[in-house]
Order: C-alpha cells, then structure tokens, then sequence
C-alpha cells in the first residue's frame, strides 16, 4: 500500500505565542521556533502503525512549505517514515487551504495514493479545510475526525468521533483519512531513528516540479482577503487569593453569592 | 441590496439542531435566510424553520444522506448552486457540515473562512470577524463571489421570530450511487452521566496540574456534586488521560457555561479561546503567573489536589442545607 501523511511546520504551540504581521497579514515566522505540529506527530505515528501491520507498505510524508520546514520533515523521518516530498517556492506564501490543498494534491495524484492520512486541523490555523478539499481534488471520499482506522482489501474502516460518541464508517480506498488529535500514542524518534534519517530519500519539488501555474496559488490564488487586524478585548481580571487552608470556603463563598450551588 | 443566505440545517432526534438554528437566526438578521434540510426527517424538519427565520427551505426526504456521509450532501448543494446565486453559505461549526463545506469550497472555488464569531455587511461588502491566536481579531471578507463561512457555535443565540412561514421546495432527483460511498455502519453513543459538555451550565474541567490520570477523578467529582459536566485541556486529551470529546479549546468544544472551574490548567491561549465566554471562571493554580488567572474572576493560588476534595465536601455540605 502507497501511503501518505500530510504535514506543516508551525510556531511552535507550546512556546510560542503565534502573532499577525499586520502589514503583510500572514502568521509570524521569524524569530520563532518552528516545530512539526504535534497533531501531525499523532497522526504520523497513526500512520506508522498501520504501515506496519499492513505488510508491503511505505509511508511518505508530504509538506508544502518554506525551506525552514526541512526539519519537521528529517522529524517525520526520525520518527520512521520511509520517504519525505517537501514542495517549497516563494509563489507559494500566502496560501489558502484551497491553495495548499491544490499543491498536495498535485503531488499525491503524481504519486498514486492509496492512503492519505492527514491530522483533523493543523494547530496554527485551525481551518481543518485541507483534506476535505484534497480529497475533493482527487475525486475521492474522506474519512474525517478518525480516532481508530483498520484497512482491510481496498476497504478502510474508522471510528469517527462525535458529540455524543462515536460512528464506525467505511469507506472504499483510494481514500483521504483525518486522525482526531491524540487519538493514537505517539512514537518518540529513537537515536537509531534519528541516525537512520538521513539515508532516506528527501524530495524537494519547487511549483514548476509540481506543474502548476503559479496564479492558481499563493495569495495569488487566495479566496480570501483580510481586511484588518485588530487586537482581541481582554476579560477583565478578578480577584486572586493564595489559599491558606481556606481556599474551599473561599470558593463555597463565591459559588453562593453568585447562586451557583 | 438584500443578500440571500443559504444555511445547512442538520436534524438531530427529528429536530433542527441548536447549531444549525443559531445560523439561521443570524442569516435572517444579515438578509433573506433560506435552509437547506437534507435526510429521511427532512419534510417533518422543514416545516419548523420558519419560526426560525427561514424564508424558504429546501428540503431532500432521502435516509441516503443519513447513511452515507459527505458526498451526496456536497452534490446536493452543489447542484441547487448551478441554478440559483446566493451570496453566501453560512454554515455551523460542526463534524458533517466542515466536510461538506471542505469539499464544496474546493469543487466551486468558493472562497472560505473558518471560525467566524460575527458577520456583517458594510457597504454591500461582506465583514466576518474571526478570532485569531487569542491576541488578534481578524476581519476578513471574501471578495470573489459567493463563499462559506463556518460560524463558531453559539456564537449567535437562537431567536423565534413572528409566527413566519417558509416557503418549501421538495427535492427529489436521485442520489448519484458514485457519491455513496462514505457509509456509517453503526452508531455508537458513549453513555456519560450529567449533562453534555456543550449544555451543561456547570464546567469542571482539568489539566496537567492534576499531575497524573488517577487525580482526574476529582474534577469528575466536583462535577458530580456541582451537576455539571467535566472537561479537559488537549494537553491532557493528547497525553491519552481522557478522549477527545471531553477536550475544550480552539481544537475542541466551544463552552460558554454560567461557572466554569479551571482545576490545574495553565490556560494556554488555545484552551481560553474555547471556554473564556464563560459567566463566571474559577481558577485553582499552583503557578500565580499561569495566565488563566488574567481570565479568572476567582482565582486560587494552591495545590489542586489538597483543595478539590475540600471543595467536594464542603459543596456536598452546603448543598444538603
């Protein structure tokens, strides 16, 4: 089986607290330390899993991004993906997701997918539109907020979260799946792993590689246009007490006076 | 101009679901709000829109929608886009409606803007404000057309207007057997007690201050006692404490309960986007420069673990007086 795991590299979320460039309207990313988002972790261990129970299998993971993104995919690598695409090019800052999943699906159809695997929503921007439209590129079905996948024949099987519990839903494969974010334990890159890295294959492809016209991407390509960037209202900070052995009284106190008991 | 605004309205138990009444109570606020009911309830479901704001619905009584995701939903819209312009598509923030309006975008060019909190039209153009990172608000439009907006949930209350009447249009062209092709084979709801996370109007909710998996069971207890609901940070949901569904934040559930008590929970930008709607928060903290204590209007510098299970007896104690 040919799979795949989308990626990005983003601010790291733990550190960082992510910041608009008010005059170029795009995320902040110099001077911050970047990281292979930690839902993609997931989702490539997710990958990495199923690669190796399902026997003849190779994993890629595919990003399109700036240069600097080169080390989230040695981390990807690290972490035991078998082979790694990075689509890096100026014409392609400014991106929608229509835009980046437009470039990913390029490369996938290229490469004849059975399996892609995508994590629900990148932990920058949240839109989580990207596989859904990639799918929708390749004319293929999407399995979406899986916390359980299991491929048997050309059938993929998913427990799919929702509000209340979850579904089990099947779809036929090629297929496009989206893991929910800490649904699968995460693999650690080993020292072997790390060692073993930089023997693996490492693709860079530029937006003529891809074959696409640079008018169909980046923010020439955009949907979307931001109007402005403002500052978000602060709530109003209330009391702070140190507890001194009282503290549950303290609270029992302000539960009562707000009739919230 | 008056703007025509077409809303998903996914049914729920034979009910419009809250998320799909909120938009639609604020399509019919922007213009001429028209919904689109899809599934075997559809008919049943149509004919209490308009309460809500609708002034047409189109309807599709079909169970294939309710077996098979996505896809004929997406061909559906898609369809009744080639024969009438509206000017824009409002959807909820929900599972089913972020795949349809993914693959929508895509297969029209739409443009699409995520996580809106509010929209409007100035001057015919369109404004949608989007919370961003928990420092920014971006306004956005979309200047090329028709296009999506994902609205954030209870981002806009839900409002009956005048006993008003839709106008409905039965849809009944067959389903394309290419398009069935995401098929639910079972559905399995995960039994909890109290109230859901999204209803509750208590919150208790936990993070990596509780130490370790096991402490968890005191914020389950406080919210026992409470009659809430616990809740959970991603970094707890990611380090494989609870499952998803109990997360919280901008990845997560939005909450917008009266109390909402933040038990070891640092308040990293992403879980405050997702619960800071909230009346009144209580924070239990050990670090007093953890930033949840800049959102909280009681805040309490302590272990956690020596005060919750005071907080339990004496929350117990009261509430028997």
């Amino acid at each position: 089986m040919k799979m795949y795991v989308c990626v990005k590299q983003i601010p790291d979320p733990n550190t960082v607290v992510s910041r608009l460039d008010p005059d170029t309207k795009r995320l902040v990313r110099s001077g911050v330390s970047l990281v292979l988002d930690p839902g993609d972790e997931t989702t490539i261990s997710a990958a990495i899993k199923l690669r190796d129970t399902s026997g003849n299998s190779e994993l890629t993971a595919v990003c399109m991004g700036p240069a600097s993104a080169n080390e989230a995919m040695r981390r990807a690598l690290a972490m035991g993906v078998d082979r790694a695409i990075l689509i890096t090019d100026p014409a392609l800052a400014g991106s929608d997701s229509l835009g980046t999943a437009r470039v990913l699906a390029e490369v996938l159809k290229k490469e004849g997918a059975d399996l892609i695997f995508c994590s629900t929503e990148s932990t920058d921007g949240y839109t989580g539109m990207v596989p859904g439209a990639i799918a929708e590129f390749l004319g293929i079905p999407q399995l979406t907020f899986a916390r359980e996948i299991k491929v048997e024949g050309q059938k993929a099987t998913i427990h799919r979260v929702t509000q209340a519990g979850y579904q089990v839903v099947e779809s036929t494969l090629p297929a496009v799946v989206t893991i929910a974010s800490g649904s699968f334990e995460a693999i650690y890159p080993t020292m072997k792993g790390i060692m073993s890295a930089r023997k693996k294959p490492f693709v860079q492809m530029s937006l003529a590689d891809v074959g696409l016209d640079p008018s169909q991407v980046g923010e020439a390509g955009a949907r979307e246009r931001v109007l402005a960037i403002g500052k978000a209202e602060a709530r109003a900070a209330g009391q702070v007490i140190k507890d001194e052995g009282d503290a549950a009284q303290r609270i029992a106190d302000f539960l009562q006076r707000y009739q919230l008991l | 101009m008056t703007k025509t605004i077409w809303t998903l309205v996914e049914i729920e138990n034979g009910q419009p679901a809250r998320s799909s009444l909120e938009v639609l109570g604020k399509a019919a606020k922007l213009g001429r709000a028209e919904a689109i009911v899809l599934g075997a309830q559809a008919a049943e479901v149509a004919l209490m829109l308009g309460e809500y704001g609708a002034q047409k619905v189109y309807a599709h009584a079909d169970a294939t929608y309710d077996t098979y995701l996505t896809l004929p939903a997406t061909d559906t819209i898609s369809d009744l886009l080639q024969t009438r312009k509206p000017d824009l598509l409002l959807f909820p923030t929900t599972y089913d409606a972020r795949d349809i309006a993914a693959r929508l975008n895509a297969r029209h060019r739409l443009g699409l803007i995520t996580d809106a909190t509010d929209l409007q039209y100035e001057d015919d153009e369109l404004r949608v404000t989007v919370p961003w990172g928990g420092e920014n608000v971006v306004t956005a439009t979309l200047p090329h057309g028709p296009g999506i907006v994902l609205a954030r949930p209870k981002a806009f209350g839900v409002e009956k207007v005048a006993s008003n009447t839709a106008e409905i249009e039965t849809l009944n062209s067959p389903i394309n057997s290419a398009s069935q092709s995401i098929k639910i084979l079972d559905r399995v709801e995960v039994a909890s007690e109290g109230p859901a996370l999204e209803e509750a109007s208590i919150i208790v909710s936990g993070g990596r201050g509780l130490g370790k998996p096991e402490n968890y069971k005191l914020v389950e207890e406080l919210a026992k006692v409470l009659g809430g609901a616990p809740g959970a940070t991603r970094a707890i949901v990611d380090a494989g404490w609870l499952p998803y569904s109990y997360q919280i934040g901008q990845t997560g559930k939005t909450v917008k309960p009266t109390l909402y008590i933040a038990c070891g929970i640092s308040g990293a930008i992403q879980h405050l986007a997702g619960m800071k709607g909230s009346k009144f928060i209580v924070a239990i903290n050990k670090d007093e420069n953890a930033p949840i204590f800049a959102a909280a209007d009681l805040g309490v510098v302590g272990d956690v673990l020596s005060i919750l299970p005071q907080l339990i007896e004496e929350v117990k104690r009261r509430k028997a007086h």
